[in-house]
C-alpha cells in the first residue's frame, strides 16, 4: 500500500523543519550565553540580550518542540490507528503554515513585538496563527483516531489527546488581549490576576508541551525499539489521570513570596508536592519495562536514549517539587538555579527522547537502517556530558547567588553589593557556554547521522503499520 | 465498564477536558471573581502617556528577562531593595512585569532612587558606572522619537486619562526620555520608608569615626567609593550628578558638618524637602545602609576626608 508515502513525507517535513529551527534556537542560545559575560556582543536594536533570549526560548519551544510534536504525533497516530491520516493534504498545509508562522514569529520577536508573558510572547496576529495551527492538528488527530482501524486506544494516544485539549485551553486563555494596533496589545488581565493566569499557563506549557507529548513518544517508541511490552498498564492509567488532574493546580509555585494571595500559593505548593507521584509513575514504568531485560541497553542503541531521557525526567520531577517549598524557593528563585532545572528537561528529557524517536522513524520511512550507530553513540555521550555540565554549573552559581544575596555581616547589614555578587557568576557563565558548545557538537553528530541516513535510504517506501 | 473510555475518543477528550478544568477553575477562574485579585492602593495613579511609552519600551526591549519587579517579604531583600511589594501596586500593569530572573537587580523600588541624569548616563553606558556590568547599552534609544498617534491609541486601550497637550508633547520626547520617566514612577505608590537596615538611628553608631585619620581605612574606602559613588560625585569628589564632596558646602549651605552627618546621609539617602541640620535636601542620593555595613560607610567617609585634604 502506498497510502502512507505522502503522509510520511509530511512527517519527515516536520522533523527536518524542527531540526532546522532547533539549530537556529541553539545558536542563539550560545550567543546569549556569551552576552552574559561579554556584553559587547549585544548589537542593538535587534540583537540585544533582552530580545534574543525570547527568540531562543520560543525558537526551541515552538520551532523544535512543537514541530517535532506535530510530526512525531502524526506518525504515532498513524501507527496506532493502523491507517493513514484522515486529511493528508491538510497535514501538508499544516507543515507549510507551521514554517511560515515560526519564521514570522522569529522576525516579530527580533523586532521587539512582545507580550512579556513567558512562553506566550508572540503578539496577537501570531497568536491567531498558532491557534489555527493547533485547530488543524486537532482536526487531523481526532479525525484519524475516530476513523481508526484498531479498537483500543494505546497510552500514547491518551497523552496526545490530553495535549491537544489542554494546550488549546491554556494558550487561548493566557493570550486574550485587547489589540492596540497590529503589533501591540494589552492583556485583559492585570496585575496580580495576570500573574496568576500567566503561571498557570507557564507551568502547564511545561506539562503539556514538554511532558505529555514527550511521554506519548516515550510510551510508543520504547516498546517499539526494544521489543519489550510496557511494564504495567494499570500504572499507566493511574499515572495518566493523576498527572492531567494535578498539573493544573500548581502554577502558583512560580509565584512564591510574591503578592499573589497566600491561599493560592499554598494550594499550589501542596499540589506540586503531590506531582512527584504521577511523574514517577511513568519513570517506574519505563525502568521496569527495560528491567525485564537490561541487556537491551547494550544490544539496542536507542534504549539508552530513552532510559537517560526518563532519568532526567525523574530527577527533574524530584527537583521541581522541592523548589516549590517556601524555604527552598526563597534561596533559588530568581537565580541561575532555575535555568539549571529547566535545561535538564529541555536538553535532557525532551531532546533525548525526540532524537531517539527520530532515529527510529527516519530509517523506517526510508526503509533502511540508521547510517551509523557509532555516530549515534557519540551524539549520545556528547549531549549527556554537555547537559550535565550545563545544569551543574548553573546549580552551583545559582546557590551561590542566592546565598550572597542573603549574606549579612555581624551587625545585620548586607555583606555584598549587587555587583560584588554578579561578578562571581562570570566563571560559571563561561563554563556554561562551554557546556552548550559540547551539547551543540553532539547535536551536529545527530543531524549528520540523520542526513546520511536519508541520503542512503531509497526513495521513501511504503511502510506497513 | 470504565475501560470503555479507552475505546471512545470523543468521550475520552471530554473527560480529559473536565479533569483539566477542575484545577483551572479552582485556582485561576474562581479567584478572578474575588476582590483579592483586583486590589489597588489608594495613591496608585494610572500611567501618563510618557510613562506608558516607557513601559512599552521596557516590554519591547525585554528588560524583564534580566530584571524583576517584586520585592519579596524577606529581611535581606527588603534591606537591599526597599519595602516588599504590595498586591495593590500593579493594577495598571497589563500584564504584570514581575519577571522570573535577577541577572540584574530588582527594579520594584527604582522610582526616585536616582536622579534622571543618572539613568540617562547609565542607559547610555552601564559599564561606565559599573565596569563589570553585563547590561546592554541603550543609548540608541535617544535617536528615536515617540509617536503621539500610536500612544493615544495605547492610552485609550488602557483606559488611562490624558490631555491633548500631553499627547502632543510626546513628539518632542525620545524613547530614552520615556524609559527614564517609567523608571521614576515604578514602585512610587508606596511611600519610601527609611531603609530597613541596622544602624539607622544615630544612637546605633559611633558618633566619632572609628577610622579617623587611618590611611588603611581610607584606602579601603577608595574601592567602595570608586564602585558606588564616583559615578555621581566624580572620581575626585569634585561633583557631577551629585554635589561636590570636597568644597566646604554641605547640602547647599556653607560650612562642613562632622562625620556622623555624613554617615546619616550615606546611610539613609536623601529625600526631597526633608530637612537635616537646618539644610533642605533636593533628593537623589540613594540610601546605602542596606548594602554597606557600618565599617564600610566609615571607611568611605575617611576616604572622602582624605580627598578634601588634597
Ligand atoms: C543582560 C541583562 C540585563 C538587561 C537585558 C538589562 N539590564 Fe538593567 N541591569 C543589569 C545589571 C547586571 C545591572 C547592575 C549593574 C548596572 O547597574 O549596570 C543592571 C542595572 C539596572 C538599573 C539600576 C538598578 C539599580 O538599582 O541600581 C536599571 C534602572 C536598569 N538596569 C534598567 C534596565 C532597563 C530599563 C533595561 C531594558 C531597557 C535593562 N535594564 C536591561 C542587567 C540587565
Ligand atoms: C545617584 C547618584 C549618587 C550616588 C551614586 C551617590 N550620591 Fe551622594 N549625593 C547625590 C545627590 C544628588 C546628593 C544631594 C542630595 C540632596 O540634595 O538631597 C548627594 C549628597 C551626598 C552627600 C552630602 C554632600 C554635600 O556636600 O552636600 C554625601 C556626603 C554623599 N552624597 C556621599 C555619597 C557617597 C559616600 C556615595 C557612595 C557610597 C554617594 N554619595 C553616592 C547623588 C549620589
Ligand atoms: C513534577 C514536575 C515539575 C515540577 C513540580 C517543577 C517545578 C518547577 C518550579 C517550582 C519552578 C520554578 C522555580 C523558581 O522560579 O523558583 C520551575 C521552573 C521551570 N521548570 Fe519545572 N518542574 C517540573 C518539571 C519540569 C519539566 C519536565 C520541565 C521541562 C522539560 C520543566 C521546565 C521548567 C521551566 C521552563 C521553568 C522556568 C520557568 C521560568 O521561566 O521561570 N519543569 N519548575
Ligand atoms: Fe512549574
Amino acid at each position: 500500500m502506498n497510502d502512507y508515502q505522502y503522509d510520511h513525507q509530511t512527517v519527515k517535513g516536520f522533523i527536518v523543519s524542527s531540526i532546522f529551527w532547533g539549530v537556529v534556537g541553539i545558536l542563539i542560545g550560545l550567543w546569549i550565553s556569551i552576552q552574559l559575560w561579554k556584553p559587547e556582543l549585544n548589537i542593538p536594536p535587534f540583537f540585544t540580550y533582552g530580545r534574543l533570549r525570547v527568540v531562543h526560548t520560543n525558537g526551541l519551544a515552538f520551532g523544535l518542540g512543537i514541530g517535532a510534536i506535530f510530526g512525531i504525533s502524526y506518525y504515532i497516530v498513524m501507527r496506532l490507528t493502523k491507517r493513514p491520516l484522515l486529511f493528508p493534504k491538510l497535514a501538508r498545509f499544516h507543515l507549510y503554515l507551521f514554517n511560515v508562522a515560526i519564521a514570522l514569529a522569529a522576525v516579530s520577536l527580533f523586532m521587539g513585538m512582545n507580550q512579556s508573558l513567558e512562553y506566550a510572547e508572540l503578539e496577537w496576529p501570531l497568536d491567531i496563527g498558532v491557534v489555527i495551527l493547533w485547530v488543524i492538528f486537532a482536526v487531523n488527530v481526532f479525525g484519524t483516531i475516530i476513523k481508526r482501524k484498531e479498537e483500543q486506544m494505546y497510552i500514547s494516544l491518551w497523552y496526545i489527546i490530553a495535549t491537544v485539549v489542554a494546550v488549546a485551553v491554556l494558550y487561548i486563555v493566557n493570550n486574550i488581549t485587547v489589540p492596540a494596533g497590529l503589533f501591540k496589545s494589552y492583556s485583559v488581565f492585570a496585575g496580580v490576576n495576570s500573574a496568576n493566569v500567566q503561571w498557570w499557563y507557564g507551568h502547564n506549557a511545561v506539562g503539556f508541551i514538554f511532558t505529555t507529548p514527550i511521554l506519548a513518544m516515550f510510551y510508543y517508541f520504547l516498546p517499539k525499539s526494544t521489543g519489550l511490552p510496557i511494564f504495567s498498564h494499570r500504572l499507566s492509567i493511574i499515572a495518566f489521570w493523576s498527572l492531567v488532574f494535578a498539573y493544573l493546580w500548581t502554577g502558583a509555585h512560580h509565584l512564591v513570596y510574591t503578592p499573589l494571595p497566600d491561599w493560592i500559593q499554598t494550594l499550589g505548593i501542596v499540589f506540586t508536592l503531590f506531582l512527584i507521584a504521577p511523574s514517577w509513575g511513568s519513570v517506574v514504568n519505563g525502568y521496569y519495562t527495560v528491567g525485564s531485560d537490561w541487556s537491551k541497553m547494550q544490544t539496542n542503541y536507542l534504549t539508552k536514549f530513552f532510559i537517560m531521557g526518563i532519568t532526567f525526567y525523574g530527577l527533574q520531577t524530584v527537583q521541581g517539587p522541592t523548589q516549590a517549598i517556601r524555604v527552598v524557593s526563597s534561596l533559588i528563585h530568581y537565580t541561575d538555579w532555575v535555568p539549571g532545572h529547566v535545561h535538564m528537561g529541555t536538553m535532557g528529557w525532551v531532546t533525548m527522547t525526540v532524537a531517539a524517536s527520530v532515529y527510529y522513524i527516519i530509517p523506517k520511512i526510508y526503509n533502511t537502517e540508521i547510517y551509523s550507530i557509532k555516530v549515534a553513540n557519540t551524539h549520545f555521550w556528547l549531549v549527556l556530558i554537555g547537559q550535565v555540565m550545563f545544569s551543574v554549573t548553573m546549580w552551583i552559581t545559582g546557590i551561590q547567588q542566592g546565598a550572597l544575596w542573603k549574606a549579612t555581616n555581624a551587625d545585620g547589614s548586607l555583606k555584598y553589593t549587587f555587583m560584588e555578587g554578579l561578578v562571581k557568576n562570570y566563571p560559571f557563565w563561561q563554563l556554561r557556554t562551554v557546556a552548550g558548545l559540547i551539547f551543540t557538537v553532539g547535536m551536529l553528530f545527530f543531524i549528520y547521522n540523520i542526513y546520511m541516513t536519508m541520503r542512503k535510504g531509497k526513495a521513501p517506501a511504503a511502510s506497513q503499520a | 465498564m470504565a475501560g470503555e473510555i479507552y475505546r471512545k475518543p470523543i468521550m475520552f477528550a471530554i473527560v480529559a477536558a473536565v479533569v483539566i478544568l477542575i484545577g483551572t477553575i479552582a485556582t485561576v477562574f474562581f479567584p478572578m471573581f474575588t476582590e483579592g485579585m483586583h486590589p489597588k492602593l489608594e495613591n496608585l495613579k494610572p500611567y501618563t502617556a510618557l510613562q506608558l511609552a516607557g513601559k512599552d519600551i521596557y516590554q519591547r526591549e525585554g528588560c524583564n528577562n534580566c530584571h524583576t519587579q517584586t520585592v519579596r517579604p524577606l529581611k535581606t531583600e527588603v534591606m537591599r531593595y526597599g519595602d516588599y511589594s504590595k498586591a495593590g501596586e500593579f493594577t495598571y500593569d497589563r500584564p504584570f512585569l514581575w519577571g522570573s530572573k535577577r541577572t540584574g537587580p530588582d527594579l520594584a523600588r527604582i522610582g526616585g532612587k536616582y536622579p534622571d541624569a543618572w539613568h540617562h548616563n547609565h542607559f547610555e553606558n552601564p559599564q561606565s558606572f559599573f565596569k563589570e556590568s553585563n547590561m546592554p547599552k541603550y543609548g540608541w534609544l535617544k535617536d528615536s522619537r515617540l509617536d503621539p498617534v500610536d500612544m493615544e491609541v495605547h492610552m485609550k486601550v488602557n483606559g488611562f486619562p490624558y490631555t491633548k497637550e500631553e499627547i502632543a508633547d510626546l513628539s518632542s520626547k525620545t524613547e530614552l526620555d520615556a524609559l527614564v520617566a517609567y523608571m521614576q514612577v515604578i514602585g512610587t505608590a508606596v511611600k519610601r520608608a527609611a531603609p530597613a537596615a541596622p544602624g539607622k538611628a544615630s544612637s546605633d553608631h559611633e558618633v566619632e569615626n572609628p577610622f579617623k585619620n587611618d590611611p588603611k581605612a581610607a584606602a579601603l574606602g577608595k574601592d567602595i567609593y570608586d564602585q558606588n559613588c564616583a559615578m555621581c560625585h566624580g572620581t575626585q569628589g569634585e561633583g557631577g550628578i551629585g554635589p561636590s564632596l570636597t568644597d566646604d558646602m554641605f547640602l547647599y549651605i556653607k560650612g562642613d558638618l562632622p562625620d556622623d552627618d555624613y554617615y546619616e546621609v550615606i546611610h539613609n539617602g536623601t529625600e526631597q524637602g526633608k530637612v537635616e541640620e537646618g539644610r533642605t535636601m533636593k533628593g537623589g542620593m540613594p540610601p546605602y545602609g542596606g548594602q554597606l555595613d557600618k565599617n564600610r560607610i566609615w571607611q568611605v567617609i575617611s576616604y572622602i576626608r582624605s580627598l578634601q585634604k588634597k
